[in-house]
């Protein structure tokens, strides 16, 4: 079971609000004790996901969570838009797919970046994406 | 409710004014002349919306608007000028304590002057809590023309030796911020002449698809320009994530270091660097 010891909210409307977001999950991560490598992860997969919220989603919010299994200590994070929804996942989660004349990896990439990763999507409705990345992870 | 000794205002407004800007000044909450007039006309519309029967009832009613757009460019306008929140703050407090010395010369029964300051302090709060909204505005107009300005000046292009520049970047590739390297970049390339150009990442803290996306154009439009770009300054870190992310650098010259990129740069300009004897 998963439990949270530590959470915030983090409102995400414009280009300027990725950095300090940025920020804040690496704080997450220095807290939790991740190594450099696995910061970099996180950050990294927190800055795609953060990217599609706002360039599909119209912006939307992300909460960070200090959480812990049991065993191990981790950082998740989720990112929520009211956004048009994804029509495909399938395609969207293939490395190469894009609407947007992208690179088409930040989902597929995301995935692989971080320990678990989740993603419900409904037309018109919205997008969220949850993933965790363990301390040791 | 409309409260008749408040509006009783109506009658010292000059009065209100100066001891307005008395307290300002005791207090330090005034760059002085420059405010006299704008602060004249807050008071005159403070009165006519009570008189056009604006109360703590209908706080957005159609009465307050005029006199709300004036204390918002007040308060933006303050914010820009540096004042500190304090300084802010003070501005509407020291109207109140101006209005509420008034009121107690004219009210001598306290019943009645209790009432008028529970209604004038009822109006107040909201115009205060407006100030402050307008000033945190101000404020972030200020951080954010402030950041523009930073990816202006922190991307400066170094010309380490002949035909060889350098650029180190330190901070986010957003999209803006890749316009300005790139057109630096390319700049310097017609200027200095030069043939090889180092884009040196030991200061970027995440390589995304985006700012991936970024390097790869920045280094095409190198080579466009008949140059070769190298990218240094890649951490172990960032290798295995970029790799993880499956981002493909393979066609682009990368350096863990901006010593090894510019060693690559005089084997290519075929330079040696040798030690005296
Ligand atoms: N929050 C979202 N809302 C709606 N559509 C989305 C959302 N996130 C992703 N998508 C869709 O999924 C596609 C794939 O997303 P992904 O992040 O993998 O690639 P990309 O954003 O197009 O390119 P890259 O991330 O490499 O720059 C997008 O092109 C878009 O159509
Ligand atoms: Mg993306």
């Amino acid at each position: 079971m998963i439990t949270t010891t530590n959470k915030e909210e983090i409102a995400i409307i414009k280009e300027q609000d990725v950095v300090p977001m940025r920020n804040r999950v690496r704080d997450y991560g220095v807290k939790v004790g991740m190594s450099i490598l696995n910061q970099t992860k996180l950050i990294t997969a927190a800055s795609e996901l953060v990217r599609n919220l706002l360039k599909y989603g119209g912006g939307g919010r992300v909460i960070v969570e200090e959480v812990t299994n049991g065993r191990d200590k981790g950082v998740r994070l989720t990112f929520i838009d009211n956004g048009p929804g994804i029509v495909n996942i399938e395609l969207a989660m293939k490395d190469g797919y894009s609407t947007g004349k992208s690179l088409g990896l930040g989902l597929p990439g995301t995935k692989r970046l971080v320990n678990e990763f989740d993603i419900k999507t409904e037309m018109g409705v919205g997008t969220t994406v949850t993933i965790i990345k363990w301390k040791n992870g | 409710m409309q409260n008749n000794v408040l509006t009783g205002l109506n009658d010292h407004e000059s009065k209100l004014n100066s001891i307005w800007m008395q307290l300002l000044l005791e207090r330090g909450a005034t760059d002085g002349a420059t405010e006299e007039e704008e602060s004249k006309e807050f008071t005159a519309l403070f009165l006519e919306a009570l008189n056009q029967g604006g109360n703590s009832d209908n706080l957005n009613s159609h009465a307050f608007e005029k006199l709300y757009d004036l204390l918002s460019g007040i308060s933006i306008s303050r914010a820009k000028r540096g004042f500190s929140p304090r300084e802010t703050a003070q501005y509407m407090i020291s109207f109140r304590d101006a209005a509420s010395q008034i009121l107690s010369e004219i009210a001598k029964d306290p019943a009645v002057l209790f009432a008028a300051n529970l209604e004038l302090n009822a109006v107040l709060d909201n115009l205060i809590i407006m100030n402050f909204e307008s000033y945190v505005r101000g404020r972030e107009d200020v951080i954010s023309r402030q950041t523009d300005e930073i990816s202006e000046i922190s991307t400066p292009v170094i010309r380490v030796w002949d035909g060889v520049v350098a650029l180190p970047i330190i901070g986010t590739l957003d999209s803006s911020r890749t316009q300005i390297v790139m057109e630096n970049l390319l700049q310097q390339i017609v200027d200095t002449e030069s043939s090889i150009a180092i884009l040196d990442i030991s200061g970027v803290p995440a390589v995304d698809s985006l700012v991936a996306q970024h390097l790869i154009k920045t280094v095409s439009a190198t080579r466009l320009m008949g140059a070769e770009c190298i990218i240094s300054g890649i951490r172990p870190e960032i290798a295995q994530t970029v790799v993880h992310l499956g981002i493909d650098l393979t066609g682009i010259i990368t350096k863990a270091t901006l010593a090894s990129a510019l060693q690559t740069a005089f084997e290519m300009l075929q330079l040696s660097v040798v030690k005296r004897k």
